[in-house]
């Protein structure tokens, strides 16, 4: 495995310092493969990413031919939490695992943050 | 009468913060005075925008003026803000009774009349409710939903064979899907205006699955919902039912909290249709 360089590191934190947020990781739009990781133990890191990617692939496809343009920001909410994911122009994917009563706002400006360290 | 309009307007302009505009918003529309009446409310509003109270009166007028989706929206808001809001309860079942949703009603009448057992009009429009009698939504008109028709469980409900008739961007900005992607109901158009229905629904397939996954691989429990902001516009995905999927897309002008809502109705109105259709 090759090592992240380091921008990757902060912009990870600049997400994973906001309260509520379970874990982080960059991830390769493209194949699903993670890129850079802050998670917690016993999250299946590999396996969301690749869903991640899958859904970004599809919503985003959905979203271009509906009219409404590439995808900014994504927010799966589910009973127990949420992933809220926004796309750097790389296509790399900054992901974010929440509890259920975070501030989405707060992590969605800081995952645009994360995705303009990220690149 | 006019003197209180007069007077409640100068105490308003003196104070333009004042909760006065309650008073005065309501006596003009009391008045049949609607016009007015809307631009205080709003511009209370505006100015108390978390007041439970503002948006039950905005509501009631928007009833007034028989613009019933903003109303629900409004007396949504104020149950959000304060979910034992007595004028909001009963704004909501009057809707209901009004698409002939009996059920939903009662239920918000029964809520409302936890909260105040001693309201005549609650007590009458439930008692008629529960008695299957056409005339609760008129009982509800103690309440100040002025506007009411004689409606009641005899009224018509929506014409659930167009699935989305009657809700907002019922023609075009709603889409029923089924698991592998076929058009239930619905359809899309971009901005050109051209139909964009069958391509949407081929790149959905799968996802209702996909969001599924995801939230079971976390712990997260059942997904609920998938929000996503575009560059010109949101989109908000839901599961009415099972494996059946409601996409909903409005331009950026509409927030994403709101779009949530209109996609909550819609999932509600698609659920009730999917279920006749069984």
């Amino acid at each position: 495995m090759t090592t992240a360089p380091a921008g990757y590191g902060r912009a990870l934190d600049l997400v994973t310092r906001v309260r509520g947020v379970r874990g982080a990781m960059l991830v390769s739009g493209e194949d699903g493969l993670i890129v850079a990781e802050q998670l917690m133990e016993g999250i299946k890191g590999a396996a969301v990413a690749a869903l991640a990617a899958s859904l970004a692939n599809r919503l985003g496809r959905a979203m271009e031919a509906a009219g409404v343009g590439a995808s900014l920001f994504w927010h799966l909410q589910a009973q127990a939490g949420a992933l809220l994911v926004v796309g750097a122009p790389s296509g790399i994917l900054v992901v974010a695992i929440t509890e259920p009563d975070v501030n989405v706002g707060l992590v969605r400006l800081e995952l645009l943050r994360a995705a303009a360290v990220a690149g | 009468m006019p003197e209180d309009i007069k007077s409640l307007s100068s105490q308003l302009a003196q104070d333009p913060n004042s909760l006065v505009f309650l008073r005065l918003g309501e006596l003009l529309r009391q008045k049949g005075q609607f016009d007015a009446a809307h631009r205080v409310a709003l511009t209370g509003l505006e100015r108390h925008p978390h007041l439970a109270d503002a948006h039950d009166l905005y509501a009631r007028i928007l009833a007034d003026k028989r613009d019933y989706e903003r109303a629900f929206d409004e007396w949504d808001m104020a149950l959000r803000i304060a979910p034992d809001h007595v004028g909001a309860l009963k704004g909501l079942a009057f809707l209901y009774f009004k698409v002939g949703d009996v059920a939903q009603a009662a239920a918000h009448l029964e809520t409302a009349q936890r909260v105040a057992p001693d309201d005549p009009g609650v007590a009458q429009a439930l008692a008629l409710a529960r008695g299957g009698k056409a005339g609760a939504g008129d009982a509800l008109h103690t309440g100040g939903v002025a506007a009411a028709e004689p409606i009641g469980p005899a009224a018509q409900p929506l014409e659930d064979a167009r699935v989305f008739a009657g809700l907002e961007g019922a023609q075009e900005g709603l889409l029923l899907l089924d698991a592998s992607g076929r058009v239930l109901g619905g359809a899309l158009k971009n901005g050109q205006g051209h139909s964009v229905t069958e391509a949407v629904a081929a790149y959905l397939a799968g996802v209702s699955q996909e969001a599924g996954r995801t939230a079971k691989l976390l712990s997260l429990g059942a997904w609920t919902g998938l929000a996503a902001e575009g560059k010109l516009g949101h989109v908000h995905v839901t599961a009415p039912s099972g494996d059946a999927l409601l996409f909903v897309v409005r331009d950026r002008s509409v927030p994403m909290g709101r779009l949530a809502i209109i996609a909550q109705r819609a999932a509600a109105t698609a659920r009730r249709w999917l279920e006749q259709q069984r």
